[in-house]
């Protein structure tokens, strides 16, 4: 495998498990320990991967509050969207951004300890933001998938044990 | 009133009273008395059926697709599986009369031989091999005739063996590659070999390509597309393993329109057809299966890759498969056979595997190892073989 391929595998096998062992990542793919270790760092530094995060069911764990905001937005001349999406980026309650095509314009997820703590960041910091013109909130009530993990586990049907 | 004393096994036909028990089937009776084994003898996929193949069939039953289908199989699986044979195996064939769809490849390999033999008849086939080849050749009064593989040849099978075994009742050529029990696969030249000996001695080849799409080295087109092939190929596939749909019971054969009239005979009057819904799950599959089906290919390789370092280091020596899901270790350098072997290590560590000798009696001095289970699993099984292995030494 050659190094590009071999990034590709990586990435896509710590997606799946990012606290896969550097090891299981080498003998998975033929590879070494040195060569894996190497190539993340490289992955690391061009911001490839960005970081490593566990997925957690809040539910089970703490009382945070999450909610979806549509924002509309004034583009700017020159830059777009991209000035004020990366300004409304650096809230550190602001989970995630995306443009996205449609009614509106910048999709946010935001976080909060309490339903008062995100409707006072949208009142206080986010609609009175310039170039905002609206803003639409939804807060999340239930969780069923998040990052590609189904949070309701499937029901396990045991195989026979021995099979030609 | 009788006193006779002939227990109701007086009307067993000899020939099916002559069946050994398959060896895996012993063994699943120990399996069953413990708990927290991990095994390595399973043959059928860790992964269950992808959501958008097992949605497809809920469909199917929610709108009354629930009736039987013309004999040969529904005919937009017809059409899927010539338009996926042709793109994926190389091989042309016209839905309407050039291919079956069948409960299986087992009722696949059934028919076709049911089709083909005549008492007396010889097949010749390799071993080790799928267990139920031998019985179903007897079942229609022929005469399997076993082809020993090596693993210095990485049991691929060859043709100065084929040569010795031949006769002139020779009428049938059966393959397995990507191959249970051995991981073992043909090149394209090993497949050219089989096909010149199979002109030269005017024989019909069956070809098993269950594990084809599980294939770790580049793949080349099926046996049948090479060049006088067509018209003297069976190829038998299905979708239990490529696509983790084994519960559904689904497979087809592909071959000269003449010899799949023959099967569909006794497929008519035996089978009526396959399940109808298997039928439109099997449809979704070949539609829109292919990305689940390559990260499921990918997987296993990674496994494959993982277990076979890990035995050749524990000192029971493998090649490195080139399809299927299975690893064939060497474990005579332990001075046990292959079934002594197999019943201590599930005894003393419960990791089960199977031992050579079910696949024929050359698997002596060899066992079956499985990696259709999880990473996690083959792990803690590699460590518990390792203890084994150091403590018999
Ligand atoms: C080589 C081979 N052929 C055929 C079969 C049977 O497959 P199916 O589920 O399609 O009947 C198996 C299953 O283990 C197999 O390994």
């Amino acid at each position: 495998m050659n190094d590009a391929t071999l990034k590709k595998e990586i990435v896509a096998l710590l997606r799946r498990n990012a606290r896969m062992p550097e090891k299981e990542l080498a003998d998975r793919l033929n590879s070494t320990v040195d060569k894996i270790a190497a190539l993340i760092r490289e992955l690391e530094k061009d911001r490839v991967i960005m970081g490593y995060a566990a997925i957690i069911n809040q539910e089970a764990e703490n009382g945070e509050v999450r909610a979806i905001i549509e924002v509309g937005v004034q583009p700017e001349r020159d830059t777009g969207f991209d000035t004020i999406a990366e300004r409304l980026g650096k809230f550190p309650e602001v989970h995630s951004v995306y443009l996205v095509s449609g009614h509106y314009d910048l999709r946010l997820e935001v976080v909060g300890q309490s339903m008062q703590d995100v409707a006072s960041f949208v009142s206080s910091k986010l609609a009175s933001q310039p170039g905002v013109k609206s803003t639409a909130t939804y807060f999340l009530l239930k969780k069923y998938k998040e990052a590609g993990v189904q949070i309701s586990k499937d029901e396990h049907y045991e195989r026979l044990k021995i099979v030609p | 009133m009788s006193d006779s004393k002939l227990s109701p096994k007086q009307w067993v036909a000899p020939h099916i009273a002559g069946l050994p028990r398959s060896g895996i089937r012993d063994f699943f009776e120990l399996v069953k008395t413990m708990d927290d084994v991990i095994s390595l003898g399973i043959g059928e996929p860790d992964f269950v059926t992808p959501w958008h193949i097992r949605e497809a069939c809920i469909y199917a039953i929610n709108h009354g697709y629930t009736s039987y289908t013309s004999n040969l199989g529904d005919p937009r699986l017809r059409k899927a599986i010539c338009k996926y044979s042709a793109e994926n195996f190389g091989l042309e064939y016209q839905p309407e009369n050039e291919c079956i769809v069948t409960v299986g490849v087992s009722e696949a390999l059934d028919i076709v031989l049911r089709a083909v033999l005549s008492p007396g008849d010889e097949v010749l086939y390799h071993e080790p091999c799928y267990v139920s080849y031998a019985p179903s050749v007897r079942m229609t009064h022929a005469v399997p005739v076993p082809v020993l593989t090596r693993a210095e040849n990485d049991f691929v099978l060859q043709v100065e063996d084929l040569e010795k075994a031949v006769t002139p009742r020779s009428k049938v050529l059966l393959l397995n590659y990507p191959n249970n029990p051995t991981g073992a696969g043909m090149t394209l030249a090993d497949k050219q070999l089989m096909a010149d000996f199979a002109i030269r001695h005017d024989l019909l080849v069956l070809s098993d390509e269950i594990y084809e799409e599980l294939s770790y080295i580049p793949r080349t087109p099926s046996i049948a597309s090479l060049p006088g092939m067509k018209e003297r190929t069976v190829t038998l596939n299905g979708f239990s393993k490529a696509f983790a749909m084994t519960g559904f019971r689904i497979g087809y054969a592909c071959g000269p329109d003449d010899l799949i009239e023959a099967m569909m005979k006794i497929h008519q009057y035996s089978m009526l057809c396959a399940s109808s819904i298997a039928q439109a799950a099997a449809i979704e599959a070949l539609q829109n299966g292919q990305g689940p089906r390559e990260d499921m290919r990918r997987e296993y390789e990674q496994r494959r890759n993982v277990i076979v370092k890990r035995l050749n280091e524990i000192g029971l020596p493998c090649f490195m498969p080139r399809g299927a899901f299975y690893v064939f270790p060497r474990i005579s350098s332990t001075g046990l056979d292959s079934a002594t072997f197999a019943k201590r290590l599930l005894q003393e560590k419960h990791v089960a595997v199977v031992p050579g000798t079910a696949f024929g009696s050359c698997g002596e001095g060899f066992v079956r190892c499985s990696y259709a289970t999880s990473l996690e699993e083959i792990e803690i099984a590699m460590t518990r073989i390792q203890e084994f292995v150091s403590a018999l030494s």
